[in-house]
């Protein structure tokens, strides 16, 4: 029975996939919490386009990958913010005109230059099954960074997502903070990109943090779950999808999207009966 | 501009800061703002002494949030120069300043309790672990006793009340100790008792050497519990105690309206002249079909 249910586990590409799946998960998971309640859930999605386009440029440049694509994502989640910071563009507009004319550079240079030798599909739909041990290495060094920043600057991240001007007048370098988060989030986006792909990440940015939001109002608490149920989600849907033999970023994602409908429903459920019961009191 | 009652003031200043000389905690000369061609302030001079309480009052647009916005160091005037305690800000955030934003920017629904929101203020004092010292831990339930709000600490900022989400941002405003208090319309969005009990809780910060600069729609409460006032509209038209300026000529220059002031049992009472408008003074044109059919 166990040597069953251990099976999938004796594949090094399962196992390397697995460790890259929970990293992932909780990144994105811990990562996702700030961008929710900035009330830029589009970033993820924008932004991991905007880090497609840096990385056909950073191919047809011969440039290191990592390097080359880091530098886009990270100008353009830079641009974002001071498009929205100077001027009356929303972030919702911003992000779609800079990530989405980074995207369409990719595009354009694809189509330019069609003999191409490596193929983007890995970057698009994500290849968890093909993550090589040097690719779980970037994702758990990526990982303790962006955890070990975060938790140094917990309390500028926290009084300046909550409110920035306000933050700014209590001494609060927020230019230099919402710089570090953007950083902190194309790195993430970047590691991710190899795992979930361009088109899952914004979910696996999302769904963990909106599930913990509706299980809690304390922030750290948030936090915790957000991050707890990146990581888990990660673990269980790579697990399945050995299984049901279904692609395990889309199974990853699904198992995100159901845990959210059932947190849903079970939370609007105790608020009817609380306010049943405050109905019958009055 | 009109200054009167400065005398008075002046003493009322030295009072306050303990008999001690009269220093200047904030100094505006020259100012001038805007956010586009159009200036918003016009050569703005002000001083605000230490152990002061002001009241900044004007209509809506007259350029009071942008006032205080640059006392705080969120916004750099186009021409002038600001001081606080002396130094220049040059668009740096002013130092030990407490502010409380208007109730109506909060985010009601962002996952914060009292205690979190109250310890933002310490953000700069307080070291780089993510969660309070003992010391944190100490002040804050020391402040949040004193305005009663003691036992709502582990509470999400939603569930209170008008009055109490009040308390909990002047808290954060307090809880670093700051040498002047800026709020912007304490008593906008809260009933009458409510706004009652928040003046009467800065008269009393004030009565402990707190100076404090404030800005309200509510003329009759500035005149009942604020010493100083300050009317704008895009300049500063008066200054001084609301008895000697809240007067009818000052008052329809400031809000360019026909104001009314009454004295009654020793309170001064102020009201817009009430006018008998048709529907085509106030929309000359038709919004809805049936109404001009």
């Amino acid at each position: 029975m166990l040597t069953t249910l251990l099976e999938p586990f004796q594949f090094e590409f399962f196992r390397n996939g697995t460790i890259a799946a929970v990293l992932v998960g909780g990144l994105c998971g811990l990562i996702g919490v700030y961008i929710v309640l900035r009330g830029m859930s589009y970033i993820g999605h924008g932004l991991s386009h905007a880090i497609f386009g840096g990385a056909v440029v950073s191919f047809v440049m011969a440039w290191n990958f990592y390097v080359g694509a880091g530098l886009w994502g990270f100008v353009a989640a830079v641009l974002i913010n001071q498009t929205v910071r100077r001027t009356k563009i929303g972030a919702d507009a911003a992000i779609g005109v800079i990530t989405t004319a980074s995207f369409a550079i990719g595009v354009a240079l694809i189509s330019r230059y069609r003999r191409f030798t490596r193929s983007f599909d890995a970057a698009l739909f994500g290849n968890i099954l093909g993550v090589t041990p040097q690719d779980v290495w970037m994702v758990a060094g990526v990982t303790v960074l962006v955890t070990v920043i975060i938790f140094f600057f917990y309390k500028q991240l926290l009084f300046t997502t909550f409110d920035a001007e306000v933050a700014q007048v209590y001494g609060v370098q927020t230019q230099w903070v919402d710089t570090m988060f953007a950083l902190l989030l194309a790195a993430a986006l970047i590691v991710s990109m190899q795992i979930l792909g361009v088109t899952l990440i914004a979910a696996a940015l999302v769904i963990p943090a909106i599930t913990a939001r509706l299980m809690t109002d304390s922030f750290d608490r948030m936090v915790l779950a957000s991050t707890l149920i990146g990581a888990l989600t990660g673990l269980i849907g790579m697990y399945l999808s050995y299984y049901v033999d279904v692609a395990s970023g889309a199974t990853i994602v699904l198992l995100q999207a159901t845990l959210f409908g059932l947190v849903l429903t079970v939370t609007s459920l105790q608020k009817r009966a609380s306010q049943r019961l405050l109905h019958t009191h009055v | 501009m009109r200054r009167v009652g400065v005398a008075a003031a002046a003493k009322a200043g030295a009072h306050q800061s303990g008999g001690s000389c009269v220093q200047a905690l904030v100094e505006l000369q020259d100012v001038t703002f805007g956010y586009g061609a159009a200036p918003v302030l016009e050569k703005i001079d002000l001083h605000l002494h230490s152990g002061q309480f002001a009241a900044l009052v004007g209509p809506s647009g007259a350029g009071k949030t942008s006032l205080l916005k640059l006392i705080l160091g969120s916004l750099r005037p186009t021409r002038g120069e600001i001081r606080i305690d002396g130094r220049a800000l040059n668009g740096r955030p002013a130092p030990q300043v407490g502010y409380v934003p208007q109730l109506e920017t909060v985010d009601w629904n962002f996952p914060v309790t009292v205690a979190q929101v109250v310890l933002m203020g310490r953000t700069r004092q307080s070291g780089w672990w993510p969660w309070p010292t003992k010391a944190d831990r100490r002040v804050l339930a020391t402040l949040l006793d004193s305005l009663e709000i003691g036992q709502l600490a582990e509470r999400h900022i939603r569930d209170l009340s008008g009055g109490q989400q009040q308390r909990v941002f002047l808290a954060r405003a307090l809880i670093a100790k700051p040498d002047l208090l800026v709020l912007d319309e304490p008593t906008t969005g809260v009933d009458m008792r409510t706004a009652e009990n928040v003046l009467h809780m800065l008269a009393g910060l004030n009565r402990q050497g707190m100076t404090i600069l404030m800005t309200t729609h509510d003329l009759n409460a500035a005149a009942a519990h604020v010493p100083w006032v300050v009317c704008l509209n895009r300049r500063i038209i008066a200054q001084g105690r609301p008895e000697d300026v809240f007067n009818v000529a000052t008052l329809n220059e400031t809000y360019q309206a026909d104001m009314l002031v009454i004295h009654q049992d020793g309170l001064l009472l102020v009201q817009q002249r009430p006018h008998h408008h048709t529907y085509h003074d106030v929309l000359p044109n038709p919004i809805l079909g049936h109404v001009a059919a």
